[in-house]
């Protein structure tokens, strides 16, 4: 087996430089994903859609790619991703009201394309509408399925584990 | 290239190259067209009446309204556009309010159904109340829009041609629709 003949090899200096491309590889992806923030201005800019209440147009597993421009102001017929108080799972539902005052302050009802009803029954208690600092970003570009290793990595944990284990194996033993 | 491992590794890569290669094909080819639409709307019978409004508790003016739509999506169906969200939209302003935006009527159409819309005297699809009572003698700007929902790209939202203002009726109406 290739693997272990290449660990025998490995000196200290090797070793080093392994873990230093290790560490590089992580902090470039961090960079990206931080540099996106700023960008987008969402603390999220991408999105996986994690259930079905936007079929058709958005199935479990689709990817959303989300901006939130201060200067953008949200209008009624956006797709917004929201959280409300107290949980953590972002929404991603239409604005299909919309009030805003002569100062700026805007408030709005949400509603699922693949719900009966509005989200009052979904907001925080004694909550009735969504203000603008509950929002993470508004969709604004679409990619279907690639999500899908995100949900399975949510759904069973011991993948994830799995996953993560083998690559960092992989990379800090392989030289190349 | 000669163990199943490297085979597999090779084949899942260029998979993958090849799909990331047509999803952006895909959004380049169709993000730049006009998928503006002309749209035929008419306004057949408004009443406004005031009530409880449900959760909130307090009495705000609602509106009914009976419209009638006709437009034609033919041309802004294409290989990216995998579903077109219709909305039917009123914009207005309040004393209390400076924009006002109800969402009155959705639609959905995807790729393959029906693009000929040709709605006759339908009812508004979801309560129109406003946050207040100030329905009564206001302006109302309607108009359709549409969610370009494509297989891949920009969630473009079009505003489409043929908006038409309504003018509220001054008093509240009793009759039933």
């Amino acid at each position: 087996m290739d693997i272990f003949s290449d660990l025998r090899r490995l000196n200290k200096r090797q070793v080093y430089f392994q873990v230093l491309n290790f560490a590089m590889i992580i902090s470039s992806a961090l960079m990206i994903w931080k540099g996106m923030m700023v960008a987008t201005g969402s603390e999220s800019p991408i999105v996986v859609v994690l259930s079905g209440s936007m079929e058709p147009a958005f199935y479990r597993g689709d990817l959303l790619f989300l901006t939130n421009y201060r200067a953008d102001p949200v209008r009624a017929g956006e797709i917004v991703v929201f959280k409300i108080e107290g949980r953590d799972i972002p929404i991603v539902h239409r604005v299909i009201k919309l009030h805003e005052k002569a100062d700026g302050k805007v408030k709005f009802l949400t509603k699922g394309d693949n719900n009966e009803v509005d989200d009052r029954g979904l907001y925080k208690p004694g909550q009735l509408w969504v203000e603008r600092d509950h929002v993470v970003g508004r969709a604004r570009g679409f990619i279907p399925y690639v999500g899908i290793v995100t949900i399975l990595m949510n759904d069973y944990p011991k993948l994830k584990y799995a996953v993560l284990g083998l690559l960092g194996l992989f990379v800090l033993i392989h030289r190349e | 290239m000669n163990t199943i491992l490297a085979r597999l590794n090779a084949l899942f890569a260029f998979s993958l190259s090849v799909t990331a290669a047509v999803a952006f094909a895909c959004f380049l080819t169709t993000n730049f067209l006009d998928y503006s639409q002309k749209v035929d709307i008419d306004v057949n019978k408004v009443v406004i009446k005031n009530m409880e409004e449900f959760y909130v508790g307090d009495r705000h003016d609602l509106g009914h309204i009976i419209f009638t739509l006709k437009a034609n999506f033919t041309p802004v169906f294409n290989w990216n556009c995998k579903e077109l969200f219709l909305y039917l939209m009123a914009e207005y302003e309040t004393p209390q309010n400076k924009l006002n935006q109800v969402v009155l009527w959705d639609h959905i159409i995807n790729r393959g159904e029906n693009p000929v819309v040709n709605i006759r005297k339908r009812s508004n699809k979801y309560y129109f109340f406003d946050d207040g009572a100030f329905l009564r003698g206001n302006k109302l700007q309607i108009s359709l829009h549409w969610n370009i929902i494509p297989n891949a790209g920009y969630l473009w939202r079009v505003p489409g041609g043929g908006s038409i203002t309504l003018d509220l009726p001054e008093s509240y109406g009793t009759s039933r629709i």
